[in-house]
């Protein structure tokens, strides 16, 4: 399979054999397991002094390699294959640079402070989740979060905020775009302690 | 491709991931319209890679959890007693009638480039009810066109056709006004209601105090300050000013429940209202009818309802041709 990540698989302790994941098991394991660890691993992605875009890239490149090799087995600790691909892309992206920082490869080995971070906090209460985003809404442009808060709060739909506001439904749409990729940023990156020990 | 979207196409090479992501997400959960071509497009998308796949939960994930927000809304403030008729009224139209609009309409200033001057409009059959950055109410009947002007030292509101009715936040220190045909209302701390036909502009007051000022190209120029009560009619220059009580003032604010009242209305003037609302037009044939006259409550968009009534009280005979419903003896 094309997706199929280059690392060794033979010596992934993290990972038990299992049946193979239904497209919307898959989804769910991704949302409640990996989703949840995205500001740990922007954190351990942005060592050494990478850019946000080369950041972004590194992220949806370890999400695709996780979902392939969730898609074939079940992995037992999610955090540790999430680092452990992570981290190999990372000495790829060292080996093509061909630039040795000696503090990004150092770094690498750091990076088992996060592994024992502890599992996403799924007894957030409904009322804890509200204060978050509404904290997050307040973070969005202005624009943006009034288009937010017309879908989200008062459920307008695209075509009904266009005439509200007189902007085109292009526009709206372009805002709540931006307002669901602000949103991801805000909300699976809040800082997380990473020296939380269990 | 799709039809509904063939003017703006969702793949474009150039995005990222992420934002063609966020673009069908937006889409495919906004769209009525959104077709099977749509979502085949999308499927193919979406099962093109797992980096795709990845994003888009990703994003809908997030968009799901924003649901929660809903917990937010404003709670309905009135209509509790139209449940039954809200249900005749189509779904949009009760959307809009009925959903209290929170402060950010207040902010919707943010979505234009020129911030100072926003239009709304409402098509046949619409209502609009918006909240101005004042804190002021505005409700736009159907076929109405209305454009707000607010700054730090005046309120301009222009009533360029239609009706609306008005809820001011008085603030004597930024005056507002509703720009009507030239004629000008001046809001003394009040709510009333604004209705333009071509030339013809009728000022209800409903609650606190107005004063209207005539075109200044009027000879001569008129104001008049109106009480609760009174109802004005500017035609041809000149301000003639009735009473109305409390229940003939209500009925005229039928429109927004969604309802016309008639009380002992002439059947010509009952069909020239329901034609306000609707794309189907009722015909009166023969001047004979014109004058019978009617009583009742009816949804603004259930003509048919209308033609039922109209048959079996005034015993006439109701026949839909194409688009009009023709009323005669």
């Amino acid at each position: 399979m094309a997706d199929t990540p280059d690392i060794d698989r033979a010596e992934d302790a993290a990972l038990i054999s299992g049946d193979l994941l239904s497209a919307g098991d898959l989804r769910l394991w991704f949302v409640r397991e990996v989703l949840p660890l995205e500001a740990v691993l922007i954190q351990f992605l942005m060592r050494g002094g990478r850019s946000k875009s080369d950041v972004e890239d590194l992220r949806q490149d370890v999400y695709m390699r996780v979902c392939a090799i969730a898609q074939e087995a079940i992995p037992a600790q999610t955090k540790a294959l999430v680092f452990k691909i992570a981290r190999n892309l990372l000495i790829d992206r060292v080996r093509h640079e061909q630039v040795v920082s000696i503090e990004s490869v150092e770094n690498l080995d750091v990076l088992n402070v996060a592994i024992d971070e502890p599992a996403p906090d799924r007894s957030v209460i409904a009322r804890e989740e509200l204060r978050r985003l509404q904290a997050a809404l307040d973070k969005l442009p202005d624009r943006v979060r009034c288009a937010v808060i017309m879908q989200k709060i008062d459920g307008f739909s695209v075509r009904e905020i266009a005439v509200r506001t007189g902007a085109s439904e292009r526009t709206i749409e372009r805002l709540l775009s931006d307002g669901v990729r602000a949103l991801a940023e805000i909300m699976l990156r809040e800082p997380v302690d990473m020296r939380r020990t269990t | 491709m799709s039809g509904a979207h063939a003017d703006s196409k969702i793949f474009d090479g150039a995005q990222s991931v992420d934002a063609l992501a966020a673009q069908f997400l937006i889409r495919r959960r906004n769209h009525a319209d959104w077709t099977a071509d749509d979502e085949s497009q999308f499927s193919a998308w979406l099962s093109q890679s797992l980096a795709h796949k990845a994003a888009y939960w990703r994003l809908e994930a997030i968009w799901e959890r924003a649901d929660r927000l809903s917990a937010l809304r404003v709670a309905k403030t009135e209509d509790a007693a139209e449940s039954s008729l809200q249900s005749r009224i189509t779904r949009w139209r009760a959307v809009l009638a009925t959903i209290a609009v929170s402060a950010c309409v207040v902010a919707s200033g943010f979505l234009l480039h020129a911030p100072h001057t926003i239009a709304y409009s409402t098509p046949i059959g619409g209502h609009l009810d918006i909240r101005l950055t004042d804190g002021s109410r505005v409700e736009l009947n159907t076929d109405t066109v209305l454009r707000a002007s607010l700054s730090d030292h005046e309120r301009i509101v222009t009533l360029d056709k239609g009706e609306a009715y008005f809820q001011i936040s008085h603030d004597r220190s930024t005056p507002f006004f509703v720009m009507a045909a030239g004629h000008r209302v001046v809001d003394l701390g009040t709510k009333f209601l604004v209705r333009r036909n071509a030339d013809r502009v009728e000022v209800a007051l409903i609650e606190g105090r107005a004063r209207i000022e005539t075109a200044a190209s009027s000879h001569p120029p008129v104001t008049a300050v109106l009480k609760p009560g009174d109802f004005a009619v500017i035609a041809r220059d000149t301000v003639s000013v009735s009473k109305k009580n409390t229940d003939a003032l209500a009925d005229q604010l039928g429109w927004r429940r969604g309802v016309l009242v008639f009380d002992h209305m002439a059947l010509a003037d009952a069909a020239a209202e329901f034609n306000r609302y609707n794309n189907r037009k009722i015909v009166v044939v023969g001047p004979s009818i014109a004058g019978l006259e009617i009583v009742g409550t009816f949804p603004v968009n259930d003509i048919d309802l209308f033609g039922r009534a109209v048959k079996t009280v005034l015993g006439l005979n109701v026949e839909r041709h194409g688009e009009e419903i023709l009323i005669s003896r």
